[in-house]
């Protein structure tokens, strides 16, 4: 019982049309390929696709709502047939009642007034004892609905793959028939090609979407408990709400500038670190390096993108920040174990390849004819590089930095290890500073209520933070077209 | 400076004839003793000698691939820029090695200007393409002295009237005609002795044809000019001497006017009447 079989059995069928309609188109050209419309391959695909499409669109529809109707009707016979008045006393003292905490003096159920929760866990045990993993101990009541249940899905399952294999069988058949030699099997295929591929499209931006309006209403939610003007200009954030009334110390400040504040230092300080490294190992590499050189360096260099960021995370808060304090000391300054200078250089490191992969592939597109018409005129190297190399791949340049910054931003893993918990509102990078990140993390992680401020407050860090990429992309693409310098 | 033997003569099969005027030892400008040039294992240039007269064109012509664009850009070591191409021989401009260690690639560059087959113009305005050069060369220390010699370029290449309304505006965003010559005047703005061009016409009409050969005229007066071309007409019109290559090889040298009418070898005859090529 696999609905594999049955998407199996489907595709065999397609398979066969395909060969038949080839065939058939074959024939019917009269041996001479040139007085079909399209070629025969393509009437193949024609029918193979109306064999497959409509077919798997009905098992696709059929499968949620399967169980749906299987459980409504397993629901009913349990009405009608168990829980009649003179059951009731083996109800009452079955396993059910307890699950459910019935009424011992209850002398009927009526399932359409149980509370939510009870009817859920009604169901699953349904389900459960149909599938054979229900905890034991059921009154044999139980066991009757659940085969009841189990014989209704059985057939369904037939009645599913009789219909799935006739959709395919007579869809198949239908457009068999169709092939002609003047028949445009072609464009009808490349259209369903086409529909197929703004499908896939569509998934990404519905997906893009329903991830976006999540956030958004969560965050009214949190908007609605705590206001928003407190949240985007409160100076404090301490998200410890009390649970219960007699809770102390644990009022709940919800302001989220030290949470930004610190999220744009520690990335400000990787962007110092990633961008000058980046840019001039890109210009190295593409410009001066031997092609052997570059052979080498190159993917030793990407290598840094592949280390995972909670081995960065580590490296930061074992090796780095530790570094950065002793060194602190034996100067005399004060640098706190978690700094944020520590959590934003390694960060800077991890970004380093972002940066310098894309300006290098940028910097390579840049034609030779300008590198030739810069150097015939005596320009050094440099000066190609500055004058003429750098502005004409400027664009591309500026979106790899965006794609650092908006990857400095969003990362995670070695804030969380390195850069602390504190909510300092402070430009100091020394001291301990957190990020949205890391509060987001803090306040997902545990036992959590999710309908608590504390949590919600996630969810409108996260649309924050959102927004604040999208801002940033803008603003990229609008310096991008000002100031670029196009070459073709 | 050596002298080709007569071995390499028997080597290539071809006689070391120079036909029509010889060139005045006083006015070569230019001289290739021997020069070989290799990619990798390949020999593109095979032991060529020629002169290059002052204030002369001096046209290269040849059947595609036989090394005459190679050749040229030997003249100021844009060959340098090509990981695998080596060159051997001597070559001399005003009598200086240009392959010498002491030689800056830089300066040597700023002397022996380029102009190439595509219009290669800067994606900048008019102005800093034509002022690239000046500028990176110091050959100006005030504003009004750049503007000077931007528009004197612009001038002499004879792109000024066209575009003086709008020195601010993109240079890629001219004519391919235009374009070319605001590479022209982009290579005259830093007073090179000599201008090679490498087939400067290809990419061009008719018409912007016709005013860049008209250009290569005038320009005549005060720059030494190299031309790489594929039209024989071109050759014919526009230069006062002309260079065979075949095969890597130089097959003769002379007049343009004995060449074309006279040529001594057969190859030779056979390519400018269109036999082969």
């Amino acid at each position: 019982m696999d609905t594999l079989l049955v998407i199996g059995a489907i595709v065999i069928l397609a398979l066969i049309g395909f060969v038949m309609g080839r065939q058939r188109a074959i024939a019917r050209s009269g041996g001479d390929p040139r007085a079909l419309h399209s070629l025969p391959n393509y009437h193949g695909h024609f029918v193979a696709l109306w064999a497959a499409v409509p077919a798997l669109v009905l098992v696709v529809l059929w499968l949620p709502l399967e169980p749906m109707l299987a459980m409504n009707a397993a629901l009913d016979y349990f009405q009608a047939n168990i829980a009649d008045p003179g059951n009731m006393d083996t109800i009452r003292q079955s396993k059910l009642a307890l699950l459910l905490s019935l009424d011992q003096d209850a002398t009927t159920i009526d399932l359409s007034e149980l509370r939510a929760d009870q009817y859920a866990l009604l169901q699953t045990e349904i389900r459960n004892m149909a599938a054979g993993t229900a905890s034991a101990g059921h009154a044999a009541f139980m066991q009757e609905v659940a085969d009841y249940y189990a014989g209704y899905r059985n057939i369904s399952y037939i009645l599913m793959f009789a219909a799935g294999v006739g959709v395919a069988g007579v869809g198949a058949g239908l457009a068999w028939r169709r092939i002609a030699p003047d028949m445009r099997a072609r464009n009808r295929v490349e259209w369903a090609v086409t529909l197929f591929m703004i499908l896939c499209s569509t998934v990404a931006i519905l997906t893009t979407l329903g991830i976006v309006l999540s956030l958004l209403f969560e965050a009214l939610r949190f908007f609605s408990k705590i206001p928003f003007t407190e949240f985007l200009f409160g100076l404090h954030w301490s998200p410890q709400t009390a649970i219960r009334e007699d809770q102390v110390g644990s009022t709940g400040a919800f302001g989220a500038v030290p949470l930004f504040a610190g999220t744009l230092l520690i990335s400000f300080i990787a962007m110092c670190v990633a961008v000058p490294i980046g840019l001039l190992s890109a210009i190295y590499m593409a410009e001066y390096a031997h092609s052997k050189v570059r052979a080498v360096v190159k993917p030793l260099l990407e290598i840094l993108a592949g280390i995972p960021t909670v081995v960065y995370g580590f490296f930061a808060a074992l090796t780095v920040a530790p570094f950065f304090r002793d060194v602190g000391e034996s100067i005399g300054l004060s640098v706190s174990s978690e700094s944020a200078l520590a959590a934003g250089m390694v960060m800077g490191i991890m970004i380093i390849p972002f940066v310098s992969s894309l300006s290098d592939d940028v910097i390579t597109a840049v034609p030779q004819s300008m590198r030739e018409g810069s150097y015939g005129l005596g320009a050094t190297k440099s000066e190609t590089v500055r004058r003429v190399i750098l502005p004409a791949a400027l664009p591309g340049i500026v979106g790899g930095v965006l794609l650092a910054v908006s990857r400095a931003i969003g990362e995670t893993m070695i804030v969380v290890m390195a850069a602390g918990l504190g909510s300092n509102l402070t430009a100091n990078p020394l001291e301990a500073v957190t990020t949205v990140t890391v509060q987001i993390v803090t306040l997902l992680v545990g036992d959590q209520e999710f309908d608590s401020a504390k949590t919600l407050a996630a969810f409108a860090l996260g649309l924050m933070l959102f927004v604040m990429t999208l801002c940033l992309n803008i603003i990229a693409l609008h310096v991008v077209r000002k100031y670029r310098e196009q070459y073709d | 400076m050596n002298v080709q033997t007569k071995d390499s003569e028997q080597d290539h099969g071809y006689p070391d004839t120079t036909v029509g005027k010889p060139i005045l030892e006083s006015d070569i400008k230019v001289a290739a003793r021997d020069v070989s040039v290799f990619y990798g294992e390949k020999q593109a240039i095979k032991s060529v000698s020629l002169d290059v007269a002052a204030n002369e064109v001096t046209a290269f012509i040849g059947p595609s691939g036989c090394g005459k664009s190679t050749f040229l850009r030997a003249l100021n070591r844009m060959n340098d820029t090509i990981d695998i191409c080596r060159v051997t021989g001597d070559i001399r401009l005003d009598g200086e090695d240009v392959y010498d260690r002491k030689v800056d690639v830089v300066q040597l560059r700023a002397r022996v200007g380029m102009v190439f087959q595509k219009p290669n113009p800067f994606p900048k305005s008019i102005f800093e393409n034509v002022a690239y050069g000046p500028r990176i060369h110091g050959l100006v220390s005030h504003k009004s002295e750049l503007e000077e010699i931007v528009h004197s370029s612009l001038e002499r290449a004879g792109l000024l009237n066209e575009v003086k309304d709008r020195l601010d505006t993109p240079g890629t965003g001219l004519s391919g005609g235009q374009q070319q010559r605001l590479c022209i005047a982009r290579a005259i703005a830093v007073s090179p002795e000599v201008i090679l061009m490498d087939e400067p016409c290809s990419a061009l009409d008719p018409i912007a044809t016709a005013k860049i050969e008209e250009l290569i005229d005038e320009l005549r007066a005060n720059y030494t000019i190299v031309i790489v071309t594929h039209s024989m007409q071109q050759a014919a019109r526009v230069s006062q001497r002309t260079a065979f290559f075949h095969l890597g090889n130089l097959v003769e040298m002379g007049d343009t006017e004995t060449i074309f009418t006279n040529p001594e070898h057969r190859l030779t005859q056979g390519y400018i009447t269109g036999r082969f090529g």
